[in-house]
């Protein structure tokens, strides 16, 4: 996926990563390991929580797993989010609220580890890992080991 | 009004306890004794029930004249009826107070006809201002026994030994409402372990016992007959006791909600629970049981303070004290005395009716034993009943009550004053 | 059913652990370009102030726009609290134009709790005569936090007027709950009649204290006091209680000095003492918005907001 990313974007200039809290915040430092490792640049790497910007308050409450921390500016540059699971869109939409809060970047992508189907936004990821077909039932979990599916704790 | 027969309870008086039927006529009971005639009369069910002399409320607020929006002579008549009691004595700090013939004779007037007798105490000062002496004997002719400040107490103590050394030879008896103001000043609830924890400023104790040591000495030194009213701290049991045991002619009163209530109840911060004497601790509540199961407290006396619903609904701190308490004494002396310490159920019924009637000099009429010839004032009550309060259901205009939805042990059946039924199955006749 | 914020003693460790991991999120927030998130959107905050507080009531109505909440002031300073209406009348007023949350200060102990019973709002008690003020017990905790990591096992004295002071009594909630261990000092006159069940120790002696605590936390020294005979002289009571230039100069440079503000400079307080680097008085009213928006978000994060934006999700 590293490669990817390189040539869509035809290098790492101007380029950052935001990993959504949890599953993405990992998943982007490994990214910008290997993007550096291939092109031997440093990337800026950028933390984000989105419990703010949810649009299912009121269904459940929603802690943020940790503070956001974006240390950079992200005004003209292409920002790459990166998350585990993409599932409804839901979450994605909140980031991209929160983005123009930071800045107005040149443009945003989506770099997802799993796509697991049932959007329910028009959200499209520009680079997947896996496209696993899932039931809406079903848990999606994304660890260092791989990927594995359960059933929602009722 | 035909014969009326109270048939098939217990009939329990100060002279003891038998099974018997109750028959009124006229007024008057007319036979007691076991499976009595109901041709042509009106039978009241008296099953599992206990037939007693009715109630006799030494400490009642009526408002009228001044708070009618609060209760009047008749609504408060009404629900002392509900509660039991045949006869009830009012309390003189009325707008304006009750200090002149014209005003004790207007609340006279007004009570006649009433659901219960009402009868009126008077002030002891003009205005209950602390300041001059009431006509005490021009109002004792009246038919007035009782003088009382209530709402305050006689802070000038040489005022007071003036009240009681002119007081003592008309027969008649000096309450006071016991309370050192500048010990109290600006207090809104007991002063102890709940008022700082909420930061409520408190009275303490000593407010209270400070007055009646001041009148336990007053009343050695002028002779006076004098009554506490609303105790409500160990201290002031032992003070009672003690001036008894010196052989000093001192009564006292408690109301049902010190029995059973202490300040824990504030914590809500509903000015329902706001009351003068506050609600105190669990300590003083203990006291006050022993003081009437051995005898230092005389009589349970309701200090039923009506107030009207928006004042109950002010901030703690702005609202004005008082509770409901005609309605429920029975249940609440019950529920603390019989259910919670074990005691006869005639010790309630003494200090409900017998022993006030007596300090109230209403003993011709209420409260005596319920034998042929005497006035039919009685009321007939299940000891057992468990209700819960509503504080919906209630025949006085005002809904503060400090029991609602709470379980009390003891109902109120029926209540007949001069032999006429004004209370059926708890429901007033009229 | 509705969340209020009553009383410190209505929050576990686990609720106040929540509250201080949001405000972590809401301090970041404030660090923005744009100090504002949609989290509250729709919802609608109503200030009650029966007390005249423009600080704390703006602290709150910052907090709450920077949710993107709408806000209500009902205040006595602005007159728009009328002479005569009760409460009752007032808050069922407020509650029929559709309302998610309000911050109530009044003089009297009690009032957020009645109010509490007349509206189905979430209730945030702002202030309550000298018994509660659990926002300012909350914002103490936390900025006690960010310089100590954890209150636990640390010794903080209170010096003051705790007798009528709401803070005092939630503070001495809120540092307990946390683990610490609190000492009052004040004189006689000024401690509460009864410290039964209070989980603190007493002391009159300021200096022999100073030397044993990791923050010392001033209570103003109100004027009124003097009238009350409850201090002989403010001068008397600053030799004996006051923070003074010397006893500040003693302490040692961790030592947090704190204040909930306003301060009688000179009497509690020096003046030059405020501007030490270890007093964290101005970092408590900063933490104050980010403290805020926790509690708003806390409460109104769970159940449907009163007036439903689009008609559904």
């Amino acid at each position: 996926m590293a490669h990817e990313i390189i040539e869509r974007n035809q290098g790492v200039d101007d380029l950052a990563l935001i990993g959504l809290q949890t599953g993405g915040v990992p998943l982007a430092d490994q990214f910008a390991d290997a993007l550096t490792q291939i092109d031997g640049s440093d990337l800026p790497v950028g933390s984000l929580d989105v419990a703010f910007y949810r649009d299912d308050i009121g269904l459940r409450p929603v802690l943020p797993e940790a503070v956001t921390d974006i240390p950079f500016d992200l005004t003209g540059r292409t920002v790459v989010l990166v998350d585990d699971v993409l599932f409804t869109g839901r979450t994605i939409r909140a980031a991209l609220d929160a983005l123009t809060d930071y800045g107005r970047p040149r443009a945003v992508q989506l770099a997802v580890m799993v796509d697991r189907g049932h959007r329910e936004l028009p959200i499209r990821p520009d680079y997947v890992g896996k496209n696993l077909p899932t039931r809406r039932d079903e848990v999606v979990n994304v660890g260092p080991d791989g990927v594995d599916l359960g059933e929602t704790v009722k | 009004m035909a014969r009326l027969v109270i048939r098939g309870g217990q009939v329990v008086d100060a002279s003891g306890t038998r099974r018997a039927d109750v028959a009124i006529d006229d007024g008057l009971v007319v036979e007691v004794g076991p499976s009595l005639d109901t041709d042509g009369a009106t039978v009241l069910d008296a099953e599992d029930c206990v037939v007693t002399p009715g109630f006799v409320d030494l400490h009642t607020h009526l408002r009228e004249p001044g708070r009618e929006e609060a209760e009047t002579v008749v609504t408060g008549a009404r629900a002392a009826a509900r509660g039991g009691y045949t006869a009830v004595v009012a309390m003189p700090n009325t707008e304006p107070t009750i200090d002149s013939v014209a005003v004790v004779s207007f609340v006279l007037a007004a009570g006649r006809g009433a659901c219960c007798d009402v009868h009126t105490a008077a002030a002891i000062t003009v205005g209950r201002a602390g300041e001059q002496l009431t006509p005490m004997a021009e109002l004792a002719a009246l038919g007035v026994r009782i003088f009382t400040d209530d709402g305050c107490g006689v802070q000038h103590d040489g005022l007071m030994r003036r009240a009681m050394e002119y007081s003592a030879p008309l027969g008649v008896i000096l309450a006071q409402h016991c309370e050192v103001e500048q010990l109290s000043h600006g207090g809104h609830m007991h002063e102890g372990e709940w008022s700082s924890r909420l930061g409520i400023p408190g009275i303490p104790a000593e407010a209270e016992e400070l007055m009646i040591a001041r009148d336990v000495a007053l009343a050695r030194l002028t002779g006076a007959r004098s009554h506490v009213m609303h105790l409500s701290t160990a201290g002031a049991v032992e003070l009672v006791r003690a001036a008894k045991a010196d052989g000093l002619p001192v009564t006292a009163e408690v109301t049902p909600h010190h029995l059973l209530l202490t300040h824990a109840e504030v914590a809500a911060f509903d000015p329902v629970f706001k009351v003068n004497p506050p609600l105190r601790t669990a300590e003083d509540v203990a006291a006050l049981r022993a003081g009437l199961i051995d005898g230092t407290i005389d009589a349970i006396a309701t200090d039923h303070a009506p107030h009207a619903q928006e004042l109950k609904e002010l901030p703690f701190d702005e609202a004005p004290c008082g509770m409901l308490g005609l309605e429920t004494a029975f249940g609440v002396a019950v529920t603390a005395l019989v259910v919670e310490e074990g005691q006869p159920l005639e010790l309630v019924l003494g200090a409900l009716s017998w022993r006030p009637a007596a300090i109230a000099g209403l003993e011709a009429t209420h409260g005596g034993p319920v034998e042929v010839g005497r006035a039919a004032n009685l009321t007939v009550i299940d000891p057992s009943a468990t209700w819960m309060v509503d504080a919906t259901d209630a025949a006085s205009k005002s809904r503060n009550t400090p029991f609602a939805g709470r379980t009390l042990t003891g109902r109120v059946r029926h209540t007949i004053l001069a032999g006429e039924p004004v209370v059926i199955d708890g429901r007033t006749q009229r | 059913m509705t969340r209020h914020l009553l009383s410190i003693d209505d929050l576990s460790l686990d609720d106040l652990d929540e509250l201080f991991r949001l405000t972590d999120g809401f301090v970041e927030v404030g660090r923005r370009r744009i100090p504002k998130v949609p989290a509250l959107k729709g919802r609608t905050v109503v200030s009650l102030f029966y007390e005249d507080s423009t600080r704390t009531r703006l602290s709150f109505e910052t907090a709450a726009k920077r949710l993107t909440a709408d806000t209500m002031t009902f205040s006595v300073s602005t007159s728009s609290v009328k002479k005569g209406e009760s409460v009752r009348d007032t808050v069922e007023t407020i509650e029929a134009m559709g309302i998610d949350a309000i911050v109530v200060r009044h003089a009297s102990a009690g009032v957020p709790w009645q109010v509490a019973q007349w509206s189905s709002a979430s209730v945030i008690n702002g202030g309550d005569g000298w018994h509660g003020h659990p926002t300012q017990a909350l914002l103490d905790s936390y900025t006690i936090r960010t310089h100590l990591g954890s209150l636990e096992g640390h010794h903080i004295a209170i010096v003051g007027d705790i007798k009528h002071s709401r803070v005092a009594r939630s503070d001495v909630a809120a540092f307990t709950k946390l683990g610490a261990r609190v000492t009052l000092v004040a004189p006689g006159t000024l401690l509460p009649p009864s410290l039964e069940g209070w989980p603190v120790e007493v002391s009159h002696d300021l200096d022999a204290v100073l030397d044993e605590v990791d923050v010392v936390y001033l209570l103003r020294m109100q004027q009124e006091r003097m009238t009350e005979a409850l201090v002989p002289s403010l001068e008397e009571y600053t030799v004996g209680y006051g923070l003074t230039r010397d006893r500040a100069a003693r302490l040692g440079d961790h030592v947090l000095i704190m204040h909930p503000g306003p301060m009688n400079r000179g009497v509690e307080i020096a003046a030059e003492v405020t501007d030490l680097p270890n007093a964290v008085i101005l970092e408590q009213v900063a933490n104050g918005v980010p403290v805020r928006m926790a509690v708003l978000f806390w409460l109104l994060g769970v159940g449907p907001p009163a007036v439903d934006p689009e008609g559904g999700e």
